[in-house]
Parts: C-alpha cells; structure tokens; sequence
C-alpha cells in the first residue's frame, strides 16, 4: 500500500479523498492556489504545497508544478480526483516518468477514451450497442432518405461540420424528410461552408443513466449498478441517483455487462463510468440504451453508488493504484436501499443558472439519519469566482427512492446556507416535485418543468420588511465602538432617544430596482414602521419564526426555509461621501496650456482619474476628477490657453 | 449596599390620583413638545424641503451615530415670550454621539424665522457653548441663518452675554482644545459668518450655504456692486478661493458626512476616572413615581421613594440617616457611575444644612458626582431659628454647593424657594445641567406666602394710618399676587427663560441624569478649594 498520496485538486473531492487517505494510515498533501491558501482542503491535509496563482492553467492545471509539489513533498501517489488533470493521458504519462503512481488508468485508456469519435468506434467492435446513425460519404438525398427510414423515425440530421445547432432538423415522418434535409444543408452549407449532413436516431424522452465500473491490473472488471443523472440543465447534472428509477433487474445486468464489455475492450484498470443513452420513451428506464462516453474518472456523483453498495471508491482506487485486487468480486456487489444526490451550487437559477460568489457568511449543514455532506468549504470561507461553483454534494440514503427523496428534501429545507446566491430553493422544489417523485424524469425535466422550479421573484411581503427592520434595531445595540473606559455608558444605548419626543429613525432599502424607505417612530411602546408603499404604523417586533436575516456587507440576507431574499441597505451617510466637489466643474488651478484633453463629453470616468494636463510654469499638471461622473463638457483642446479659475470640463454627476 | 424599601402601594387610591395628575402635566408636557418639534409650520417646512435641504432635527438624526439619543436642551426657549412664536427659539441644541463622542450639536432651524436670532435664540446658544465648555464636549455648528433679528437688536447685539460671545467662545474653546467645527447649510449672514471662520474646520454645502459678511442688498447699497448671493459667498467661493471653509459637501447628507470624518479624526479619547460597576435597573418602575408625588405640592412624602426609582437596583448608602433629617444624603450609583445624592425630605434646619455641606465636602475629597433632588420650600424661619444661627449655617451649605468643583447635577422635582433654590444647586451655583419636572415650581417664595407677605405689609401700612381693609378687599389684592406667581413659577414661563436645561418627563429623570454624567465625565473632575465657612 502506498504510505503518502498528493491529491491534485481542491475543493470537496480533495476534502473527500483526504479523508479515505488518512483513514488508511497514508499521509496527504495538499497542493494550492494562491486563492486558496486558506482553503478547507489545505487545513485537512497533512502538509499543503503551494502550485501557483489562482488562475488555474497555472495552478491546479499546472503539470510541472504538481509534479514539483509530488517530488518535493515524496509522495508516492497523485490522486486527480475530476476535472484538472484527472483525464490527462500527458501527465498520467509524466507521472509514470517520474516515477510516481497516477491514481487512474493508463494514459493509452484515457486516451482511448479521450477520443470520442475513436471510442464509438472502439465500442461497436466491442458489441456495445451505439446510438444508430449513418456517417456515410454518399449523401445523396434517395441514399439519406433511406438511410433515415432503416434508423427509424424521428432522426436527427445534423450538419458533419457543425455545432450550436445549425443545420439541425428533427424529422418525425419519412415525408418530411425531403425538405428537411434540403433545408439543414442549406444552412449547412452557409454556416460552415460544408454541406455533408449525418443521421441519427431522435431520441425524444433521452435518460442519461451511467455505469460505475471498476478494474484491477490483474485483469478483474467488475460494475457497481447504474446512476440515473438525467437531472441536467444544459448538460450539467443537477440531481443523480441510485439506482434507476424504474430499471429491472434483467436490464440492469444487462447495461451492467455491456459496461463491463466496454471497460475490457481498452483494458481498463481503476475507476470509471461508462455512459449510456436510455430512449425513454421506449420504455422508461428499460428503454434501449445507447453507449455515449466512458469518463476515465472518479465522478462526481460517485456518492450515491458508495451509499446504495456500502464501499469507498477512493478505498478502492488507492488499493487497485496499489496493485491489490479487487476488494469485492462481482457476486458479492450488492445494493440496498436508494441514495440520491443533489449538487449545491453558488449560482442564480433566475439568470440562467449565472455563477455566483462570494463569502459564506453563515453556513449550518443539516445534519440527519442517511444524510451524507460532501463540501470544500466552511462557514466564513469564500466560493471564488476562478473555479467550479459547487458548494457541497448533499447525499441522503434510505430503504426505498420515496424515504431517499423525503430525507433529502428535508435537509435541502435544514440548510442554512448565507452568502452567495445559490440553487438551494431550486433543489429543494426539484426534490419536491411531483413529477420527479413519480420517477418521471428525462434530460428535458428542467426544461419542461421551468415555470415550478424558476418561480418568478417573489415581491418583498411588508412581514420580511419588518423582519429586516427588527434586524437592524437589534444590530445597532451591538454596533456600538466604546471608547476610552465608558464602558456602562447609557451613550450606548442605541434607541434614538429624546426628551419628550417620540424617537425617529429612517431606513433606506432597496429590493431590486425598487426603493422602500421607512419611517420608523417609537413613542415608548415599541417601535412602529410607516413604509413608502403607504402602509403605515406596522409594528416592528421580534422575527417571525423560522425567517433569519443575516449581512453580508450592504446586502441584508432574508432566509425561510431554502428561499432567500435580499434587500440592499442604503447608508445615506455614505452614499453622499463621494467626494468633494463632485458633478461640479474643474476648473485650471493656475494659468497654463492645455497639453492634452484626455476625455471626450460623454465619457465615464471615475475619482482620480486624470483628465486633462496642463502646462504651467514649464511643468505638467494632472487634472484629475474629483468624483465618479460622465464627462458633460469638454470646453478647450491641446494648445489652448487658460486663466486660471477658468472652466476646462465639466462633471455631470453620476447617473445612478 | 442598603436597598431602599418602598412603602408605596401601587394599588392605593391616593397613588391613582397622583398618577393621574402627574400623567395629566407629562401629557401637557409631550403635546406642547409635538408643536415645537415641528418648527416654524408647514409651508416653511416645504419651502425648506423643496430647496433639497434637510430638516433640522433630520440634520441631527442623520449627523449622530445610528440610534443615539439626544439630549435636547431648552426645548421650552422662547415659549410664549414673544409676538411671534419662535419654537425652541428657533435653534436645536443638545448633546448626541457622533462617531463615537459626545458632542454639543447647534442647529439653526431656517423654518423658524430664517433661523435668526432672537434674545433667547442668543441665550440658548451660548448656554449649549457653555455646556461645551465645562464639559469639554466638542462642538459642531450647522449654520443656516439669516443672523441677528434686526428688530431685536437691543436685546441680542453689545452686551456680555450677547451675539459676540457665541464667537468669543469659539475663539477661547478652541484655545482650550475643545474642537469647533462648522458646517455652513444656508445662509450664514454677518456676524454669523464667524461662525464658520473662527471654526477650526468648517464646511459648506455647494448650493445651499452661502457665507458673506453683507449679503447682496447691503453691498449694492454700501458700493454698487451688483452681485448674487452665489458669486458672492457660495460654496466655490469659499472651498476654492477665499478658504473660508476648509470642506465642500454636495449637499446636506454629505456634509454630515464630513463632520462625521472630522470628529472621528479629533483623537480626543475619553478618560474616565469614576470607579465605575455594571448598571442595575432600580427594582421599582421609574414611571411609578407619577403615582409617588402627590398631586398636591403641599403635602410632604418621603423623597426616598424618587431615589429608589432612580438609583441602580435601588441602593442607597446613607450618610447621617440619623442626623438632620429633612436632608437624604447618600452614596448611590446612576448607570453604573458613583454618585452622591442630596435630596430634600422638608425644610432645611441647620442640622440639615450642615449635614449637607459635610456630605458635599466627602464627595469633593473623594471626586464624586453629585446629584440634587430638589424640593424646597427653604430654611426655616423664626426667633428660635435665627437665635440657632441658621443663617451662618444655611451659608455653610451654600458655600459648600458652590464651591463644590465634581459636577452636579440639579433636578428641580418640585418646589424650588427662596434660598432653598441656592443651598440645593440651583441655576446660580453652576450644576452642569439642570432639569425640572413639569409639576415643579420655582420662585422666590411660593405664590400664597408672597400674597401673604404683601398683604401683611399693606394691612400693617393701613392699620397704622387709622384705616381698615376688608377680608374681601385683601382676598381681592392678593390674587392677582398668586396668579402672578403661578405664571412665573411655572415650568414652561422658567424653561422659556433659560433658568433651566429643560422640563424632562419624571419617568425619564435616571436616564437623562446618567447621559448627563457620562458627557459630563468628558472633562476631568478637578479637585477642590472650599471658601471659608463661617463657623
């Protein structure tokens, strides 16, 4: 067994593989970005090597420098754990040269996989069933059509060069056909400059189901069940679980033995995954599957597969990296129970999933019977806008899918997550959807169920206003700088008395483009909120049970359950601090040349930047602006002369 | 420490009536309050508004710290004296946190009048410099008036305590280290325009202020110049050429923000020399006492029960409980701060006098604070009295009052007579602040004594020329005498006059009294010399 591992990656997985390597007595190291020398994976590791600037080509992506922090750090083993270097037949190979063992197959497996055209290939001679098409030179249109009819209806026509979409035609009919293929040339032809058109079968309901396989350098290759992760938006897997929905048992050994097939076929040895396309709509999960790729990796979603068969892949992995042998052979795999698994990413599901980031601010992982939290970070750390958004992996096992899904949902609802937006709420109400709780799922789930899952903004309610105000009067009474040795003193008491008046206060927030202000007034029997919607005298007491408010900077954080909402907090006093003389003129401060107008009306500019340069006294001068603003005037050019006092340009201020 | 044992019984009829009467005054007190705080009324206020100015009391909300409280003075200034009715004398005063420091705050109220000063606009805003001034409280100025009120000249212009000391107090507060800061809203006209040159940093809202020694009219009438007000003192005037100021703001809220910045850069940390201990409610509600003071003056009640709604968790270490008896006197704490309360429980004997003149002496040896109740009706009278030398001792206490140097802290909470007034801190003996509740009276002798006093002279006069007074003639004489000292000594008629730092609600007496002390500890206790005290 190997006694020291370097996991080149960062993040949860690097988290999670630590924690299999320590438990098997074998010392870690970390490697890390500069942005990352604070991160949860470096703080788990036995000792951390630094690989470069956050910038991942020159980091993580780095091959010199992991294979500098291997020699420098004597490990014995490099874990790639995904993404990175994990399918990179170049370093597997530089690994080997330098004399350290890669956790994963061969470089020729990856390669051979790397390939996707030469994997399908590899594939039909190994029996493994592809998704039927033809990608033949003869394109005459009697040739396509018929080809198209021995596929079977719908076909896809597909543009040889293309890509995005363009000369694409889904045909249902063979009468159709005609057209259709004359027109996807035509845009074929003017999109790429290149007619030559392909034809495959039109899957309608696609599933995208997945074999865990694993092989040994003794030539052992057994598979570990399927994973059913057509949850996807846009190609991203979303929620994948284990194991499929509605599979028999007959086509699971079935898929199971082409797996098996697949991963023989290149001799492979580790962990892997081979992909399938399921026709859905031939049969549920039972449809005809169809082999897509082969990921020469641990996945992501390798969880799900450990809860339901009671293993630890990375166990297996660093002992198979080891030369052992398999730990279990075929018969003695076994499931039980459902798990399932639901990535939790720092993103917008409101703006198209957009990547979010930021500081968590306030994080409390549910924690409950079958919950499994695969996270790379902590409360207080930050999800950096260089890598991957993903926050955590929440897994949750149970007897059957229906206790799995419950679990999940429960701990998706648990979760106190505050900081950067996330798709909590949108993997809360996914788990909860009917449709996805009867098991019919395929990869246009999303899609199809958008309006359910991408709720419009909710408005903000007057009771979350009022939470927020409770928030901000409870926040004062800690705000408070003591000075000097006035401790006790009743100056620090912040509730905005006065002799013989009721106290006054004013709130400025912001939800959206839209502006609240409050009027806040307290006559000695609590605090009363007259809102600028008109609504008035709303009395502003404790939270309402289960809302918590959080800051983060100027953003205040409403949370109820997994949804969120955040208003702006407006500080007049700062927001005035713009500086001196802003939006005014500039005028010269003594009487020179104009050397150079540096700006043009209309253009933006902010505080400091120079503007103009004078010349006086035979030395320039920097004319810089005093305020952000838009230029509104340029009033002289180069070689002009100015008095001093006089205008040169004038400031409009800041349209916001 | 010994807990004061209250023998008040909340559920009492007579506690009812009392609570009645004093809710009756309170709620006089807060609706008068209402009016003032508004200003100069609705159409000056929108004038104001429309200018893109903010309010005065909005100037001092968005210029304190988030959530301070403010400690207004004088809210009464001006009330019912003159013609016009100029709220709060057409000024804002009073004391506030900004950015971490307690500071005298100064606000012309522009809706008030143009904010120009009347004799008592002039007397409130020398009042809040000398509270600066014994305190060491920077001060800050937001200036937007139009300067003296022509009319009123006679009354505001040349003497000592007029418009030109508001500028020698900055000149001699700034030799002193106290921090004048100034920040010019509006107008700024003639000798107000000191306010923001003899500032030792001042500021001016682009737009808005404007600061000239004579405005426009004056300088076409003086040397034909035609001018506009802007061109003649706006804020690129003064923040680009003239350096008047030292600080343009873009508009009002952003001059908060400089002042702001500048105290927070005036690295004046306070020093607190009180053995200080965490702060304690009084086990008894503070707005009990409405029920605890009788609603009528006359009737006496034990002054220990005020103490006991006042002083953290009700304790009070007695000094001399034994001795001189119409005289509390005793070690307590108020938010934490030490103090030593003198209150009156009667009529001050020579017993008492000298016991409160040795107490007094203890709390100087030992720098603590001391805190007047103040309920006197004053020394007492007669053969016996005189013969005992009460006179001599009355001048002990007296001569102890007013060289006492630890601050004092004066609340008037009922009658305050003749010399009681001066043996328990009144005005003359320079407490650091004063406060009066609304019930109280003040005067020179109460109103029936004083119609008593004159009707025996004029009776005594009568008799000895021969000639007779009917009950019914000396009913009718002495009651324009009482009503005349009703009015006088009411609150409202004192508070309008300055003789106080304002009427406070009495449920509020342990907060004020604590904000007092604290902004009062800005300057150090300084030790002291007593006079000689005629034995």
């Amino acid at each position: 067994m190997i006694s020291s591992l370097l996991i080149a990656n960062r993040g949860e997985i690097a988290v999670r593989v630590m924690r299999t390597a320590r438990r098997m007595g074998i010392r870690t190291i970390a490697v890390y970005s500069e942005a990352d020398a604070g991160a949860m994976h470096v703080a788990e590791a036995d000792e951390a090597v630094c690989v470069g600037p956050p910038s991942p080509t020159e980091s993580y992506l780095n091959m010199e420098a992991v294979l500098g922090a291997a020699r420098d750090s004597g490990a014995e083993a490099i874990h790639p754990g995904y993404g990175f270097l994990s399918e990179n037949a170049a370093f597997a190979e530089a690994c080997q040269e330098a004399g350290i063992i890669f956790v994963g197959p061969s470089a020729a497996s990856i390669r051979a996989m790397g390939d996707k055209a030469a994997a399908k290939a590899a594939m039909e001679g190994a029996g493994v069933p592809l998704v039927p098409g033809y990608h033949g030179d003869d394109q005459t249109p009697k040739v396509l059509a018929g080809e198209a009819k021995k596929i079977g209806f719908p076909v896809l026509i597909k543009a040889s060069a293309g890509g995005g979409g363009r000369g694409m035609r889904i045909v249902r009919d063979a009468v159709e056909f005609t057209d259709a293929l004359a027109s996807a040339k035509r845009e074929a032809k003017g999109a790429f400059g290149d007619d030559r058109v392909i034809i495959e079968k039109y899957l309608e309901r696609p599933r995208h189901i997945e074999v865990q396989m694993f092989g040994d350098t003794q030539g052992n290759v057994v598979h570990l069940f399927e994973r059913d992760c057509s949850l996807q938006r846009r190609y991203q897997k979303v929620i994948e679980e284990a194991p499929a929905p509605g599979m028999s048992d007959a086509r699971r050994a079935e898929i199971g033995a082409a797996a098996i097939a697949a991963a023989k076929s290149i001799d492979y040895v580790g962990a892997g995954t081979v992909e399938f396309i399921v026709d859905a709509a031939a049969g549920g999960a039972d449809g005809p599957f169809y082999f897509m790729e082969m990921n020469t990796r641990l996945q992501v979603e390798h969880p799900v597969t450990e809860l339901i068969t009671g293993t630890d892949l990375v166990e297996w992995q660093l002992r198979v990296a080891s030369g052992e042998r398999l730990p279990l052979n075929q018969e003695r795999i076994t499931q039980t129970g459902h798990a399932v698994e639901a990535r939790l990413y720092a993103e917008d599901p409101s703006r198209d999933f957009l990547p979010a980031a930021g500081r968590l601010v306030h994080l409390q992982w549910p924690a409950g019977d079958g919950i499994r939290i695969d996270t790379g970070v902590r409360n207080g750390d930050s999800i950096a806008v260089e890598y991957d958004p993903l926050i955590a992996k929440m897994i949750a096992h149970g007897p059957d899918r229906e206790t799995a899904l419950h679990r999940l949902h429960a701990a998706m609802c648990e979760l106190q997550l505050v900081g950067p937006i996330t798709n909590q709420a949108f993997l809360a109400d996914a788990l909860a959807h009917p449709a996805f709780i009867e098991g019919e799922i395929d990869t246009n789930f999303i899609a199809e169920h958008r309006s359910a899952l991408l709720p419009t903004e909710a408005s903000m309610s007057n009771a979350n206003i009022l939470a927020a105000l409770a928030f901000l009067l409870e926040e004062r009474g800690h705000s408070q700088v003591l000075r000097g040795g006035d401790a006790h003193s009743p100056w620090n008491i912040t509730d905005s008395w006065r002799p013989n008046l009721p106290a006054r206060d004013r709130v400025e927030l912001q939800y959206g483009d839209t502006d609240i202000s409050v009027d806040l007034m307290n006559d000695g029997r609590g605090w009363q909120a007259n809102l600028s919607n008109g609504d008035s005298s709303l009395p502003v007491g404790q939270l309402p049970e289960g809302v918590a408010v959080y800051r983060d900077g100027h953003t205040l954080i409403l949370t109820d359950g997994p949804r969120q909402q955040r208003l702006t907090h407006i500080v007049p006093l700062e927001q005035a601090d713009r500086g001196e003389g802003a939006g005014g003129g500039l005028s010269a401060p003594m009487p020179g040349k104009v050397v150079q107008a540096l700006v043009a009306a209309g253009d933006s500019v902010i505080r400091g930047q120079t503007v103009m340069i004078l010349e006086a006294m035979k030395m320039e001068h920097a004319i810089s602006a005093p305020a952000d603003g838009v230029v509104a005037d340029v009033f002289f050019n180069a070689g002009d002369q100015v008095d001093e006092g006089v205008e040169l340009l004038r400031l409009a201020k800041d349209s916001e | 420490m010994t807990i004061l044992k209250s023998a008040i019984d909340p559920k009492s009829e007579g506690f009812g009536v009392n609570r009645q009467a004093m809710q009756t005054v309170v709620g006089d007190l807060r609706d008068k309050v209402a009016v003032i705080e508004s200003g100069g009324g609705e159409r000056s206020r929108e004038r104001h508004l429309s200018r893109g100015k903010l309010l005065p009391r909005d100037r001092v909300r968005v210029l304190l710290d988030e959530g301070s409280p403010f400690v207004e003075f004088s809210q009464f200034a001006a009330y019912e004296m003159y013609d016009d009715v100029i709220p709060a004398g057409g000024i804002i005063t009073g004391i506030g946190r900004v950015s971490g420091r307690e500071c005298v705050v100064v606000v012309n109220d522009a809706t008030v009048k143009g904010g120009t000063y009347y004799p008592m606009t002039v007397k409130k805003h020398l009042r809040a410099q000398e509270i600066a001034r014994e305190n060491n409280l920077p001060c800050i100025y937001l200036v937007d008036s139009g300067g003296a009120n022509l009319p009123q000249q006679a009354g505001i212009f040349p003497d000592r305590d007029h418009f030109g000391r508001i500028f020698y107090n900055q000149a001699t507060m700034s030799a002193q280290g106290i921090p004048q800061i100034a920040a010019v809203m509006g107008s700024c006209t003639a000798g107000g325009a000191y306010v923001p040159a003899m500032a030792d940093e001042s500021i001016i809202v682009k737009d808005q202020g404007t600061i000239f020694l004579a405005g426009p009219p004056l300088v076409k009438a003086a040397i034909g110049e035609v001018v506009s007000a802007e061109e003649l003192g706006g804020a690129d005037v003064h923040a680009r050429v003239s350096g008047v100021t030292d600080h343009m703001a873009n508009d009002d809220t952003h001059a908060l923000a400089l002042v702001r910045k500048i105290v927070g850069n005036l690295n004046r940390p306070k020093t607190v020399t009180l053995e200080t201990r965490e702060p304690a409610e009084p086990l008894y509600a503070p707005d009990d006492i409405y029920g605890v003071v009788p609603a009528d003056t006359r009737k006496p009640y034990d002054v220990r029960e005020i103490i006991a709604r006042i002083v953290d968790g009700s304790e009070l270490d007695e000094f001399k409980a034994l001795y001189g008896e119409t005289l509390v006197t005793g070690f307590a704490h108020i938010h934490g701060y030490p103090v030593g309360i003198i209150a009156n429980n009667g009529i001050l004997f020579s017993e008492s006098s000298l016991k409160g003149a040795h107490f007094i002496e203890l709390c100087c040896q030992r720098g603590i604070p001391l805190v007047f109740l103040q309920n006197i009706s004053g020394f007492m009278v007669g053969k016996k009295y005189e013969a005992g030398g009460i006179a001599k001792d009355g001048a002990k206490l007296v001569t102890a009052v007013a060289c006492a140097n630890v601050p004092k802290f004066t609340v008037i909470i009922g009658g305050s007579f003749g010399a009681g007034n001066y043996g328990m801190c009144g005005r003359a003996y320079g407490p650091r602040f004063l406060w009066m509740w609304p019930n109280a009276r003040i005067s020179v002798m109460g109103g029936e004594q004083a119609a008593n006093v004159l009707a025996q002279v004029r009776r005594d006069g009568l008799e000895a020329r021969g000639e007779s007074w009917s009950d019914t003639e000396e009913t009718a004489f002495k009651q324009p005498i009482h009503d005349q000292y009703e009015v006088e000594g009411h609150p409202y008629y004192a508070s309008a006059r300055l003789w106080d730092d304002g009427i406070i609600d009495p449920a509020d007496t342990r907060r004020v009294l604590g904000l007092s002390i604290s902004a009062s500890l800005n300057a150090p206790i300084e030790p002291t010399k007593f006079g000689i005290f005629r034995m």
